[in-house]
């Protein structure tokens, strides 16, 4: 679900194609039957954005038919833990969940929390900082019903949410048939056991949607109640879209976060001084409470010997954030004017951004603008090859910013690794110098960095002092093939996997890290990959038929399998023969298996939780999850989620039906970010008449994104040369629009147009009594390169998940008329 | 001679042999017998271990360079990702590489102009670096609502997601050191 897996990440399907031939069932349920349904073993239509409204349904169907997996959901999930009593569900509130101030938009998350016992006085005196921030923290440990019968246990309030949630349901909101429906509800439950797993692979069809984080909790709520989770051939999948996607979230150049998911300090919080930011941080009762250790080991890689005890390791040179710096709020400062210059590294916000003619308009406003890329993309042109220059609406003269462009080096070009979407840290080596003046992206920031030392050199400020100190000594280990020399991928290696400081050893892996200042180490999630000097396990090519433990370094600690504890039985032995994976080992007193097991190496099953002890000792040897809190699934989130602790259908801010069947009185996520404010961004709301058409947008094999990659090369602007619409015979009889004529596309924000492709991968669905038609439409085009055409993302609204900020790009409305643009697109 | 699992294991070994351009999507089948009929009159060439820079499947590849320059790049049949196929853009990657419309020269915008002007890398760098500063501090904030925040709002900094984990690193700790909290990348979106 969520996915064209077939067309984008091609190469991996064909193992999903070798599956199928060994006798696995593929289905496909999407909006769209693209290459993923045609080779798929079924494939079963809905509508788009409607998938929390179907994995309810699956959810109450595992439910009501006792089709969960009782021994792993009592032992494995939260479903036992039982929830305050001010807690009330959407069943009770029309929608939405306790806790909502309508003013702000917002949930205080108080009444989701769970009932506890008594805390426990822990013994002795704690060890480090790490262990006295998670006493001061601890609680009593929740209480449970392993009957699931307590109505507030977490299995009865689920029940009971998703109560509603029928194939009849389904029928209305989705446009699935009952009997499709309950075919995969039978399929995947048939599926799911101790012999066999079932696994759900997603992509942006499952992220971009106002409630995009929600729908992918769905999937992983129905994979707990299956036991799917942490078993092999189980899971849910992100089936990620870059290279090297996963490796920037993991680093990360993120605005929340800091390398190996630690955050940000935030002027809002109690992040004063750092134990206040380590108390606020700290989840006494999960893996996280070393959170200590890695974050003072950053402090200390960063700041090196300026960084000591006595001034909290630089604590205070690190930024607060301000408020939400996430994407969309960094354009909307650029278009305010708080933002004066930008630098754009392998990006093109330009077509790529969603309502893409804000972003240019922004990027108009800056005083200057950085564009560093291989090819002259569109954020590189927009001043004078957009649209709206070329109509003559914005005049070149008339934009101010000043434009740098740096052309780049290409992959082959320079070293370095990419992490793929299976968390597989891949190395490359540097094949050739590049042509003329191109250099790497790393090249140009540490050359940045360099001159900008070089101009706060004799600064005194207080507020310079932090960049003063700032570790940066990337000198290239000199190649002599080479004319073009790099920063040294060794050195950076080396602080990224940790060093123990005294000795500038690196560590063996992030179980070596202290909260003292004795190691330093930039993500410990990494840590492990540079164990030996001369050892970069990331650069390992050694391959084999299964879970190829030897090629290339997979995060955390070379496991290819998260919390596959879960594999195994409460008592630690295999569920089954058939899915044996990670077990205990009696004789030898430890974990073992087909994976690096991911739980405490000799930690035997029988191991029972400390009362009153913090991090791991407080999981007992039979608890798999150990980042979460209690170490099991959390089927129902306490905290976490701004959006409500278990998923709920709402319809996205453009629907074609008038209401939310399920909860009439909210139809829209109470919390959905909407940028109603900038210009030229409006939301079309429910049934609305102008834009009767649902429109969905993706990828082709042929190209990657905004074509920034692949429009600038003729062999694929030849393979995929232009922008086109898929429209069904249905909708394209009404319109009396035949392949390859020209329509135009309109919605609130824009208007394009593109070439008609008629096709039955195109159907329309009955929802509401009326037939919805859904148009597609790849995202690939614009202005400038081999291949052009009209920006689809001038389409789409600025709208945003509250979680994580993303947009809403595969369900939203549209109008289609025949015929071209006026002047059409040039 | 040594065999190509044991020399790719050996990074930058240096080995000689004929190449041949290989293109293999899923339908493998007919495409190699396309190949196989091509006779490459390929030089002797160095062998380098690379990853297909588009999406996230991360195939292995190999890359064939001769006297500096790139020469073929194909599909890794010991990766166990892909067993040594690519799909139409990992087999166009070459073209990334050798292709007219690649920029050679940094060009310049001044404001209000309507034409690029080329300019020497170093100047860029240089102007570049004084525009941060400048910006930074003009800008800066220390203290705001009585908090000491230390943040430098005037610069933001759009990263791509095709761009190596040792960029990511640097990048990011540059920009913390800066102070700069408008740092996002396309993995948000
Ligand atoms: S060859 Fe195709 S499938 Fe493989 S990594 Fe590259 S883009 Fe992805």
């Amino acid at each position: 679900m969520g996915s064209n897996f077939a067309e984008n990440h091609p190469v991996a399907f064909r193992f999903v194609l070798r599956a199928r031939d060994n006798g696995a069932r593929i289905l496909h349920v999407d909006p769209r039957f693209t290459r993923t349904s045609a080779m798929s073993s079924d494939y079963v239509p809905m509508r788009s954005g409607t998938d929390i409204a179907f994995i309810g349904a699956l959810i109450n169907y595992v439910i009501q038919n006792d089709k969960f997996f009782k021994e792993y959901v009592v032992n494995y999930t939260n479903a036992p833990f039982i929830v305050k009593e001010e807690y009330q569900d959407t069943e009770d509130l029309e929608g939405i969940f306790s806790g909502f101030d309508p003013d702000k938009k917002a949930y205080d998350n108080a009444s989701w929390a769970y009932e506890r016992e008594d805390p426990v006085e822990p013994e002795g005196e704690p060890a480090n900082l790490s262990e006295r921030l998670a006493r001061e923290k601890l609680a009593g440990r929740p209480k449970r019903d392993e009957t699931l019968q307590h109505p507030r246990s977490v299995f009865q309030l689920m029940k009971k949410h998703y109560s509603r949630y029928t194939p009849e349901m389904v029928e209305e909101i989705c446009g699935t048939s009952k009997e499709e429906f309950l075919m995969v509800a039978e399929t995947v439950t048939a599926n799911s056991n101790p012999e066999r797993t079932t696994t759900f692979c997603y992509a942006m069809g499952w992220t971009q949607h106002t409630y995009g984080v929600q729908t992918i909790r769905s999937g992983a709520i129905l994979q707990g109640l299956l036991g799917n989770m942490g078993r092999p051939g189980g899971g849910i999948l992100a089936l990620r879209g870059h290279a090297n996607v996963q490796g920037a979230t993991d680093l990360s150049t993120l605005w929340n976060s800091l390398p190996g998911y630690l955050d940000m300090p935030a002027k809002g919080a109690a992040h004063d001084t750092l134990e206040d930011f380590l108390r606020d941080k700290m989840r006494p009762t999960s893996f996280w409470q070393n959170y200590p250790k890695y974050l003072v080991s950053i402090l200390k890689a960063w700041y090196g010997d300026a960084a000591t005890p006595a001034n909290d390791f630089a604590y205070e040179a690190l930024p607060k954030t301000l408020g939400n710096h996430s994407h969309y709020k960094m354009f909307e400062e650029a278009y305010n004017g708080i933002i004066k210059g930008m630098m754009v590294i392998g990006q093109n916000p330009a077509v790529g951004g969603q309502n893409a003619s804000f972003h240019r308009k922004a990027l108009g406003k800056l005083d200057w603008l950085v564009v560093k890329d291989p090819f002259l993309i569109e954020t590189a042109t927009f001043w004078y090859e957009a649209p709206e220059v070329k109509n003559g609406s914005v005049k070149a003269e008339d934009i101010g910013t000043e434009v740098f462009y740096l052309p780049s080096t290409v992959f082959a070009e320079t070293e370095g690794s990419f992490t793929n979407t299976s968390r597989l840290l891949q190395t490359k080596e540097k094949a050739a110098d590049p042509p003329g003046d191109c250099r790497s992206d790393l090249w140009f920031t540490y050359e940045l960095g360099k001159r900008l030392k070089e101009l706060y050199k004799d600064s005194n400020a207080k507020r310079d002092w932090g960049f003063n100190h700032l570790t940066w000594d990337y000198e290239p280990d000199v190649n002599p093939r080479f004319k073009i020399q790099e920063p040294s991928e060794h050195k950076i290696v080396k602080e990224i996997n940790g060093y123990d400081v005294a000795t500038g050893a690196p560590v063996a892996g992030f179980g070596d890290l202290q909260d003292d200042g004795s190691t330093a180490c930039g993500c410990w999630i990494y840590s492990g990959v540079l164990p030996e000097e001369s050892l970069n396990r990331a650069a390992n090519r050694e391959g084999d038929d299964y879970q190829y433990l030897n090629w290339g370094f997979a995060w955390p600690a070379n496991r290819r399998n998260l919390y596959n504890r879960a594999s195994a039985r409460p008592d630690g032995k295999p569920w089954s023969e058939r899915k044996k994976y990670i077990w205990w080992d009696a004789g030898k007193e430890e974990w073992t298996g087909y994976d690096v097991p991911d739980f405490a190496a000799t930690k035997a099953p029988d191991t029972p939780a400390v009362p009153g002890g913090v991090g791991l000792a407080a999981q007992s040897g039979k608890d798999p999850f150990l980042m979460n809190p209690d170490g099991v699934i959390q089927l129902f989130a306490p905290a976490g989620l701004a959006d409500g602790p278990l998923p709920t259908h709402y319809e996205p801010p453009d629907t074609p039906v008038s209401k939310n069947i399920l909860y009439p009185e909210q139809t829209f996520s109470p919390t959905a970010v909407i940028f109603e404010h900038l210009p030229n961004n409006k939301v079309h709301g429910a049934n609305n008449s102008k834009y009767p058409f649902v429109i969905t947008t993706y990828r082709v094999t042929e190209h990657h994104l905004s074509g920034a990659m692949t429009r600038w090369l003729p062999w694929l602007a030849e393979l995929m040369p232009e922008l086109f619409l898929e429209i069904s015979p249905e909708l394209a009889s009404e319109l009396g629009v035949h392949s390859k004529d020209f329509v135009t596309v309109e919605t609130g924000r824009g208007k394009i147009e593109a070439r008609a492709l008629v096709t039955k991968r195109m159907r329309p669905l009955k929802v509401e009594g009326k037939m919805v038609h859904t148009v597609g439409m790849p995202i690939h085009w614009g202005y400038s390169g081999v291949a052009t055409g009209s920006v689809p993302n001038d389409l789409s609204a600025i709208v945003a998940d509250p979680n994580v900020y993303i947009h809403s790009s595969k369900a939203f409305t549209c109008n289609v008329k025949k015929g071209r643009l006026p002047g059409g697109v040039v | 001679m040594l065999t190509r699992r044991e020399f790719l294991k050996r990074a930058g070994a240096v080995t000689a042999g004929a190449t041949i351009a290989s293109v293999s999507g899923i339908n493998i089948k007919p495409v190699q017998a396309q190949v196989s009929k091509i006779k490459l009159q390929v030089k002797e060439g160095r062998q380098v271990p690379s990853v297909c820079p588009y999406c996230s499947v991360g195939c292995g590849m190999i890359i064939t360079e001769s006297e500096g320059k790139i020469i073929n790049i194909e599909g890794n049949p010991d990766s166990p990702l892909n067993l040594g196929s690519l799909c139409p853009k990992g087999a166009a990657a070459f073209q990334l590489v050798e292709n007219d419309n690649r920029p050679k020269e940094v060009l310049y915008r001044a404001p209000h102009s309507t034409s690029w002007e080329t300019k020497p890398l170093d100047w860029a760098m240089d102007r570049i670096a004084e525009k941060v500063k400048e910006d930074r501090d003009n800008s800066f904030i220390e203290k705001q609502d009585g908090k000491l925040v230390n943040v430098n709002p005037a610069l933001a900094s759009l990263g791509g997601s095709t761009l190596e984990n040792e960029w990511n690193y640097i990048h990011a700790k540059l920009m913390r050191g800066l102070g700069v909290v408008n740092v996002e990348n396309h993995a948000r979106i």
